[in-house]
């Protein structure tokens, strides 16, 4: 049996503070007087994302999601409803694209602290398989506030 | 057990190394690798017998149309068909079972009519009656599983109570690996007055199977999951029922004469077989079939089924590891599922991955399935002729360092 112990890319995948997000999601479950509801799901692989925004004006004021999928899915979803309270709607797209471009190996992104604990996550731009399930939520994100700007 | 090395130089992928490792290729359920065989046949059938079939008047031509009938006859041979004319090929059993829901299935089933399916099912095996039933406004009825991911009689009992037209059933469930008691429920189905349709895409690689044996009315099966190529594949059927059937597609090669309005059809197989067949598929499927059959489906089929015990015996010391389906000897094909904690099996593939572990992770085509087990997804593990039991202690330890990662076992 191989017992040497994990590579340092799947520990640097697997940090304590995503499994802890993946294990006690933060905004998680229903939002009351949501104005902005998506949902969105993987097909190949199951991941399950419902985003609800209140967006006043132009900022969002609470942020909750309901999900089902892998450790990394779920945890950018906690991560991602933490980070978009009281942030504008462009804002909050702007970090979509630092999101997107630290999963394509960006370190200026990795570096960025407007992504706070998301910088966790720069791990998976090494899985290229797992890019899609980090983005899922921020894809759920830009769909639910482009809706509205049509 | 089979001496896995000696195969194993048979498959030049398989030497190939990943993530550093060799590689452990555990996806048998979904595609399997392929023996020199079967890449020598494909590449010998271009260098040397390549035209279009059933057309040319020249030698060449003939030759082609020659490998090609011989391939069905093959194919008839290796699953005891009524006769070769009941061999369709197809791209898979996919299109195999698209064939019957699209041709047998839109001329004899009417609005009230009853299809039964199982909770089991692939969506191959589904979605096509869900289309049919849909447009003539048909009941589906799918019969539940057992806790153990059986299906269960009594609820198959009384589906065919309602007298339906058709009965759909897998003969080995690519999610659980369930081997289902297909004679039986034919048996049942037939004098529910029912014609029976078997997806056998994960038992003509894995059993000996004889259709006739069996008595179903249509069996479907996949090359590529039985060492041959992609895009081969058969529906293997009674010929009077396919005499009985319009058309699935039209185009050359399936007709008799055209006029401006209106065609007559080719006669059987051919009336099934619009346009220039897969003839390398074929040919590449012939070559399949000789190497399975130099070994033995019976010896194929112990094979897994000891790899398939040992990797639950593993797998079930591991805390925190549940093991789905039937554990009963014969009850079960090489397919192993399963899950680990709230380690997501997509987690649980990366991590493997790693090791140069190939394995299946998420619904398996098969979410009525996954829903009954009150999970989304299961990380499976499916063994093949030429995996060995070196794999299933590399898989399992492998599973540890995921735990360990996951804080089940000390890192």
């Amino acid at each position: 049996m191989d017992t040497s112990p994990p590579d340092p890319q799947l520990s640097a995948l697997y940090q304590e503070l995503i499994l802890d997000h993946y294990r006690r999601p933060r905004n998680k479950g229903t939002l009351e007087h949501a104005t902005h509801t998506v949902s969105l799901n993987n097909p190949l692989c199951g991941d399950e994302i419902d985003l609800q925004l209140r967006v006043d004006g132009d900022v969002i004021k609470d942020a909750r999601f309901i999900g089902r999928g892998c450790s990394i899915s779920q945890a950018a979803a906690s991560m991602m409803t933490q980070l978009l309270k009281d942030k504008s709607v462009p804002q909050a797209l702007a970090l979509a694209d630092r999101m997107s471009a630290m999963m394509q190996g960006d370190e200026g992104a990795a570096r960025d602290k407007t992504l706070g604990e998301l910088r966790s996550l720069a791990g998976v731009s090494r899985f290229p398989v797992r890019v899609k399930c980090a983005l899922l939520p921020w894809n759920a994100l830009t769909d639910a506030v482009r809706q509205e700007r049509g | 057990m089979l001496d896995v090395a000696r195969l194993r130089a048979d498959f030049p992928l398989l030497a190939q190394r990943e993530n550093g490792h060799p590689l452990v290729y555990l996806d048998n359920a979904a595609t399997t690798q392929k023996p020199q065989a079967v890449l020598d046949a494909i590449a010998a059938y271009y260098r040397t017998t390549n035209a279009n079939v059933h057309r040319g008047a020249y030698d060449l031509a003939i030759r082609a149309t020659e490998a090609y009938e011989a391939a069905r006859a093959k194919v008839a041979a290796f699953v005891n068909a009524w006769a070769p004319e009941g061999v369709v090929f197809t791209r898979g059993t996919t299109e195999a079972i698209n064939l019957v829901a699209g041709s047998y299935g839109r001329a004899n089933v009417k609005a009230g009519d009853v299809v039964v399916v199982t909770a089991m099912d692939h969506h191959s095996n589904l979605v096509p009656w869900q289309i049919l039933c849909q447009e003539k406004g048909a009941t589906l009825r799918m019969v539940e599983v057992t806790e153990d991911g059986r299906i269960d009689l009594a609820d198959f009992g009384r589906a065919l109570e309602r007298r339906p037209k058709i009965v759909a059933f897998p003969y080995v469930s690519n999610a659980l690996g369930t081997v289902n008691p297909a004679a039986q429920l034919t048996s049942l189905a037939h004098a529910a007055g029912a014609v029976v349709v078997v997806d056998g895409a994960q038992s003509t690689p894995h059993l000996r199977v004889d259709v006739q044996a069996l008595d179903c009315d249509f069996y479907a099966l996949s090359g590529h999951k039985m060492l041959g190529p992609m895009g081969s594949g058969a529906l293997v059927a009674k010929p009077q029922l396919l005499e009985s059937m319009p058309p699935y597609h039209g185009g050359g090669e399936m007709i008799s004469r055209v006029w401006d309005d209106h065609s007559t059809y080719n006669k059987i197989p051919h009336k099934f077989e619009a346009g220039t067949p897969n003839v390398e598929g074929a040919v590449g499927l012939a070559a399949a079939i000789a190497y399975l059959e130099r070994i033995g489906p019976e010896r194929i089929a112990e094979h897994e089924q000891s790899l398939a015990a040992a990797a639950i015996d593993k797998l079930t010391q591991i805390e925190g590891v549940t093991v789905y389906g039937p554990r009963g000897k014969g009850e079960r094909a090489g397919v192993v599922s399963f899950t680990y904690g709230d380690i997501h099996p997509h987690d649980i593939a990366t991590i493997l991955d790693q090791d140069g572990i190939c394995i299946r992770a998420g619904h398996h085509c098969a979410q009525p399935l996954m829903r009954r087990l009150n999970v989304t997804a299961t990380a499976r593990a499916s063994f093949y002729l030429y995996n060995g039991l070196a794999e299933v202690d590399a898989l399992a330890g492998s599973l540890v360092k995921a735990g360990a990662l996951f804080g089940y076992v000390p890192a």
